[in-house]
């Protein structure tokens, strides 16, 4: 190995590229202002919109109960409810959200509770749209307090005890500390997060630097050199690898940023939210060493598609299936209930996504961490061999 | 100083199946020598100097260059060759200047020399003006005169040049003929491909007509004329090529 040789190309290549726009753009403007930007907007927008629909008055309307004037009239009394007169076509009034939610008091229920009768009230709302499931939670909560406070007075009316209808509680208690509950949600979110940064800042320089070359005719040029091919394939796919773990540093820094700012002491998100996670330089440090394997392994794959294609058109189509194929596993870490075990812990991208989540959520598994790790190298340097094979083949730099 | 033997390159290809794209090709070029190599778009031109640059590797046969054998050191018969072509394109994010250093460095040459190699080139190319603009704003004259710099940086003893003049204007390519016949003054070997015959009548000691990968005749101007007793060049070409006297 020429390390002199190597050392010139990397300093080339690294030039070449940081005085692309494009680079710049993708490397430093995404993940420094956009990424935080869309986050914190996001966020915002969500609390925003969760605490209006929470707090704004609820459109609803009666169907029934025209002969159960007490029902009615302790409807009419609840907060934050505007009853809309009856229509029979309520359910498309829900649908054209209209409505929140509709409740149908079936005929004779005042005198059915009164008379111990079993009566059904019914509830309509459309799942999924939160005004209306809004509306439809306070609905149900009126006629469960009515329904607790019917049995309440049948049981004083017989002398009997409360106790009679509840003989136990059952108290769960969470053991987890509140960073932890927050860290386990937010840290799936995050692992896929960072796995797609990876991944996407890596596509650009790598495609420019094979297909890009060759569509410009500087392949040739850079093959008379009387350098090793393994010295150019090697210089090419740690300059990818430069670029995609800067991009991720200032990821982690602009995003560990954002969050301190909407979780941290006192953030608006954390306030409203109910969610704390304490951001610890340790778990942020520990996810970026695990990543970098990884990243390794998507520069030699980018590296080796795009010496692949003859030109930038022609890369972008073929990183397009590799993107689709490499965001399930991304998403594993956002799926209930998987967890790493040593199966798992051997199968790429899906195990640096599991043990980010669990980094992140402040959870070392030591033994996890070493296999993961040692596997991540040993499918880094599989790519990083397929790239410099590529690189040595006729047919692929000479394809036409 | 450039000995080929019987080199030959075949590759498959989707719509063409085996092709020879170059069929036991055999010459010598001598110091301070140009030996063209004439031949129709697609006659093996190409693959032989790419071959020759250590670029593409042969499929068997094989050559010296400048002592180096091709199979064996492909690096150290690259650091004597100069390889141009219209191919051979420059990196229009790096100035004319850090181009030329870039090569200069992968050919080994340490700081202090390269430095005074690159000044003394951009003085002889007369490229002061322009050393450091950036490639991508240069006229195709001032990147003619970049390509040069970058094959002659290392002062190789052996030049390769693959139809370096096609689709240049004219006066950029007097440029390129006057430079070749300075390398043959500087007793460097010349390798020089072309379909344009006036040029190869201009510049050549030796004139090669390849076609199908073979080549069909090889000569000074007057043996080949003798050869088909013809006196144009381009009479020459075809009766060598359809005719094969």
């Amino acid at each position: 190995m020429n390390f002199r040789a190597l050392g010139i190309v990397y300093r080339k290549e690294l030039r070449d590229l940081l005085r692309d726009r494009r680079t710049i753009i993708s490397m430093v403007v995404g993940p420094i202002i956009i990424m935080p930007l869309l986050s914190a907007g996001i966020g915002t927008l969500m609390v925003h919109q969760i605490h209006k629909a929470m707090t704004e008055t609820s459109q609803a309307m009666i169907i029934g109960g025209d002969d159960s004037p007490k029902t009615l009239d302790a409807l009419h009394k609840l907060d934050n409810f505007e009853f809309q007169p009856s229509s029979p076509d309520y359910q498309q009034m829900i649908s054209e959200k209209k409505i929140g939610a509709v409740v149908e008091i079936p005929p004779g229920f005042d005198a059915a509770i009164q008379n111990g009768t079993p009566a059904t009230v019914k509830i309509y709302d459309y799942q999924g749209e939160i005004k209306s499931e809004t509306a439809a939670d306070g609905l149900r909560n009126f006629f469960q307090d009515l329904r607790d406070s019917t049995v309440h007075e049948r049981l004083r009316q017989h002398n009997l005890p409360l106790d009679l209808i509840k003989p136990f509680d059952v108290e769960t208690s969470n053991v987890a500390p509140p960073e932890k509950v927050s860290g386990n949600i937010l840290g799936s979110i995050i692992a896929y997060m960072i796995l797609m940064t990876c991944l996407g800042a890596s596509i650009y320089p790598g495609m420019d630097l094979t297909a890009g070359e060759k569509e410009r005719g500087t392949m040739e040029t850079l093959l008379c050199a009387p350098v090793p091919r393994i010295c150019l394939a090697l210089g090419k796919c740690l300059v990818v690898l430069t670029v995609s773990l800067t991009t991720m540093g200032l990821m982690f820094v602009s995003g560990g940023i954002t969050l301190a700012t909407a979780l941290g002491k006192g953030g608006q998100f954390a306030r409203e939210s109910g969610l704390a996670m304490s951001l610890n330089l340790h778990s942020l440090a520990a996810v970026f060493v695990v990543m970098m394997p990884m990243a390794l392994l998507f520069a030699s794959l980018v590296v080796t598609i795009g010496l692949f294609a003859r030109s930038m058109k022609e890369a972008q189509s073929y990183i397009q299936p590799l993107m689709i194929l490499m965001i399930m596993p991304m998403m594993v870490s956002m799926m209930p209930g998987l967890e790493l075990d040593y199966g798992l812990a051997l199968v790429p991208v899906v195990n640096v996504s599991l043990l980010s989540k669990e980094i992140l959520s402040g959870t070392y598994h030591w033994n996890y961490i070493a296999v993961i790790f040692g596997s991540s190298c040993v499918y880094a340097a599989a790519a990083l061999g397929l790239a410099v094979a590529m690189f040595k083949r006729e047919s692929v730099i000479f394809r036409a | 100083m450039v000995e080929v033997q019987e080199l030959t390159k075949v590759f498959k290809d989707k719509k063409r199946g085996v092709v020879r794209a170059a069929d036991k090709v055999s010459f010598r070029c001598q110091p301070g020598q140009v030996y063209g190599l004439l031949g129709v778009n697609g006659a093996g031109k190409t693959t032989t100097l790419r071959i020759l640059a250590a670029i593409l590797q042969p499929t068997s046969g094989t050559a010296r260059i400048a002592g180096h054998d091709l199979a064996t050191e492909p690096e150290k018969v690259r650091a004597s060759v100069g390889f141009l072509s219209t191919a051979t394109a420059l990196y229009d994010r790096l100035t004319a200047r850090e181009f030329v250093e870039y090569f200069g460095r992968l050919n080994g040459l340490e700081s202090g020399p390269l430095r005074e190699r690159v000044d003394s080139l951009f003085a002889m190319l007369d490229m002061n003006e322009f050393r450091d603009r950036r490639c991508g704003k240069l006229s195709t004259g001032m990147k003619q005169k970049v390509s040069i710099a970058r094959a002659l940086v290392h002062n190789p003893p052996v030049m390769i040049f693959d139809e370096p003049t096609l689709g240049l204007d004219v006066l950029t390519a007097r440029t390129i003929v006057q430079f070749i016949r300075s390398c043959r003054e500087q007793g460097k070997a010349v390798i020089f491909s072309s379909h344009v015959m006036s040029e190869v009548e201009k510049l050549c000691d030796v004139i090669a007509i390849i076609h199908d990968g073979r080549i069909l005749a090889e000569g000074t101007l007057p043996q080949l004329r003798e050869y088909t007793k013809l006196s144009d060049l381009e009479d020459v070409f075809v009766k060598v090529v359809e005719g094969r006297p």
